[in-house]
């Protein structure tokens, strides 16, 4: 029971980064019909931007940026948070006027190709002596290891102990928060509505007087912050930061991307079903069957889920037009 | 809105089959092969002493990477479909290959080293085991084309990812090499599954049976494939799906069978060349050659050279393999230039350096070339 209690609280907060990660994914390939291979990186460049901004502002409040002696004030985290959120938006936004504005018209293939160039343009770029550098880094802890919740549950060979610190609560928090805004903002704003409008059908969207270029520059100014929050969150969870080529945050933005597919690409609910559903077979695989193969159960899932149904969870089905 | 249809494309149509398939035929039908094989045993004799091992490895090398990227040509070039798990099939090759001759020499010479000198025993067991490489690798592809009769295009993308990674992590959970005969002798079943190939340090210890004249064999081989592949009827169905899949499918293609025969066929290559790059001199093949960034690597070539251009992926491959070489002291700018040069050509010239054509169609344009047929990528 402790183990299986353990599990799922991983999984929630693994699931709320997918998540978060997955919306961005959904969000670009609902509007402009494309897979942003570049969003993983963009997700990198949030975390280590956190990693910078916490190296900077820790010394200036007189504290150790390596191994900060008592944790900074909540303040810090939210400066960080945000400040890495604007920065990735403006990456976000650049990106896409430079690189698939001019494209827009041009066949997908091309499209995924320049997203695939933008990726490694921004990998390598990160790992440059002078920017990130190509070695890992340690996130200094921003929040104090207190325990929100503690309890004992009886499991294999005794009594487990499962507390819930700090980190874990924030994390899952600042994901429904803002997921919960994506969702007003989608549903319930006139934004929301262009959003959607563009998504169905750009043109008609045009000649209804919605600026599309618009639309799609905050759209991925969104998906990009949102990107960023979670490369803050994982960096908080995951202190250990891998320099930013890593095959590891590949995996990160794959397994995101799986999650968005999964829950149905170009829906906005779907993406956070899709992310709860692959954190749930990655972490219980993973526990259960064996930890080796833990990407493989996510691929795997994946091919399934599209053999059975092309259009994910919560899809609609798609109709080429001739 | 005017496009030029795919029949209007490239080289005039192959001549009737009609004629009886007579000793001319047969020449005609040959020549290639023979004068790719009198080549590479040409170079094998003579580059070696000319240019030193060192440059010798860079013209393996790149030998292997035109098997690679002309066979994702087929694939991702000619078709259209976007496969990102190419090195996969080229590391399934490999170590299906890496285990026939490594298991193979063990059993039936007691030891794993070459054996045989130039088209000996070894090298033919090197060949057998490169083919059946392929088929492995191929019978995968076909594994991977068929949810591509479901999935549009970045989907299928997405799952040929998974494929290479999914590779990637069982070839890191193998077994141990068995290390002499006498251990393969007692070894029980469970030795054997999962095969044992070294694991995620990779499968050390093979016969170094890649050398010039192998390369290029497997070279001519896949080089004349894909060019009279080409000029076929199926090649033509290839283009076809490529550039409207709706229309193809009005005009009578079978877009489900073409598209899985483009990723049998390019898997049978990839698998193949595998097998090269696993008995390459000095190097050890590992999990992590499965992986998607190797896959990007080729397909990187694929889209300079020109999407559907077997020559301009040829000198894509040639040029992307041995400029790094040549750049060792820039290392970490190498990706950031590769990564400008993709977007730059995405954006200034989507159909790649040569588009669809050959070089020699190119340049010099001949009287038969006529440039407003160029395949303008929409």
């Amino acid at each position: 029971m402790a183990d299986f209690v353990q599990t799922l609280i991983t999984t929630l907060e693994v699931g709320s980064l997918y998540a978060l990660i997955a919306l961005g994914y959904t969000m670009v390939y609902g509007i402009l019909k494309f897979i942003n291979f570049a969003h993983s990186d963009v997700v990198v460049l949030g975390a280590w931007i956190s990693f910078t901004l916490a190296s900077w502002i820790l010394p200036a409040i007189g504290l150790d940026p390596h191994n900060p002696a008592t944790p900074p004030p909540f303040w810090v985290g939210g400066v960080i948070l945000v400040g890495s959120m604007v920065a990735c938006g403006v990456v976000g936004y650049f990106i896409e006027r430079l690189a698939y504005r001019p494209l827009r018209n041009a066949p997908r293939l091309n499209v995924l190709i320049t997203a695939i160039g933008v990726s490694l343009l921004l990998q390598n770029i990160g790992q440059l002596d002078f920017v990130f550098g190509p070695s890992p880094q340690k996130m200094p802890a921003l929040l104090p290891k207190w325990d929100v919740i503690s309890f004992s549950l009886s499991g294999h060979g005794g009594v487990h102990a499962i507390s819930i610190g700090v980190v874990d609560v924030i994390l899952f928090m600042t994901s429904a928060v803002l997921m919960i805004g994506l969702e007003y903002l989608v549903f319930r704003t006139k934004l929301g509505t262009a959003m959607r409008a563009v998504s169905f059908s750009p043109t008609t969207a045009a000649l209804m007087g919605i600026p599309v270029d618009r639309v799609v520059s905050f759209t991925f100014v969104l998906g990009s912050a949102l990107a960023a929050a979670a490369g803050f969150l994982y960096a908080m969870k995951y202190p250990g930061l891998n320099q930013p080529a890593h095959t590891i945050w590949v995996l990160l933005g794959l397994k995101a991307f799986v999650a968005a597919v999964i829950g149905g690409i170009g829906n906005v609910r779907g993406a956070v079903v899709g992310g709860f559903v692959i954190a749930f077979v990655e972490q219980f695989g993973a526990f259960y069957i064996s930890s080796n193969y833990r990407d493989v159960y996510v691929f795997a899932l994946l091919i399934l889920i599209l053999l059975v149904l092309p259009n994910g969870l919560l899809g609609s089905p798609v109709r080429d037009k001739v | 809105m005017t496009k030029d249809t795919p029949a209007a494309v490239g080289s005039p149509p192959p001549p009737s089959r009609a004629a009886t398939f007579g000793a001319r035929a047969w020449a005609v039908s040959l020549w290639p092969f023979v004068a790719g094989v009198a080549l590479a045993a040409f170079l094998y004799f003579t580059l070696p002493s000319a240019i030193g091992p060192y440059y010798l490895r860079i013209v393996v090398d790149v030998g292997i990477a035109m098997v690679l990227a002309v066979s994702l040509n087929i694939v991702s070039g000619m078709t259209g479909q976007f496969s990102i798990g190419h090195a996969g099939f080229m590391a399934l090759g490999g170590y299906t290959a890496g285990m026939i001759t490594y298991y193979g020499s063990i059993l039936c010479w007691g030891t794993a080293s070459r054996h045989g000198g130039f088209l000996g025993v070894g090298d033919w067991l090197f060949v057998v085991a490169c083919v059946v490489g392929g088929l492995v690798a191929a019978a995968a592809g076909y594994m991977v084309g068929l949810p591509s009769l479901r999935l549009r295009g970045d989907y299928l993308a997405i799952v040929t990812l998974g494929f290479g990674e999914i590779l990637r992590v069982v070839l890191q959970q193998t077994n141990k090499v068995m290390e002499d005969a006498a251990a393969v002798r007692a070894s029980t079943l469970s030795d054997w599954i999962p095969p044992p190939v070294g694991g995620a340090v990779g499968f050390d210890g093979l016969p170094k049976y890649t050398n010039l004249f192998w390369v290029g064999v497997f070279v001519t081989m896949t080089v004349v494939m894909a060019y009279r592949l080409k000029q076929s009827s199926m090649g033509r169905a290839m283009l076809a799906v490529r550039e409207d899949e709706i229309a193809a499918q009005a005009m009578g293609v079978d877009i489900a069978k073409t598209k899985v025969r483009a990723f049998v066929l390019a898997a049978l290559f990839a698998g193949m060349a595998g097998g090269l790059f696993a008995h390459e001199p000095g190097l050890i093949i590992s999990p992590k050659d499965a992986g998607f960034q190797r896959s990007f690597e080729y397909l990187i070539m694929t889209v300079l050279g020109g999407r559907g251009s077997i020559s301009g992926v040829m000198l894509a491959a040639a040029i992307l393999t041995a400029l790094p070489e040549f750049l060792r002291d820039f290392e970490q700018y190498r990706l950031i230039v590769y990564a400008f040069l993709l977007i730059i050509m995405m954006l200034l010239r989507p159909q790649g350096l040569f588009g669809i054509h050959e070089i020699w169609q190119i340049w010099p344009r001949r009287a038969g070339a006529n440039p407003k047929t160029e395949a303008v990528a929409r």
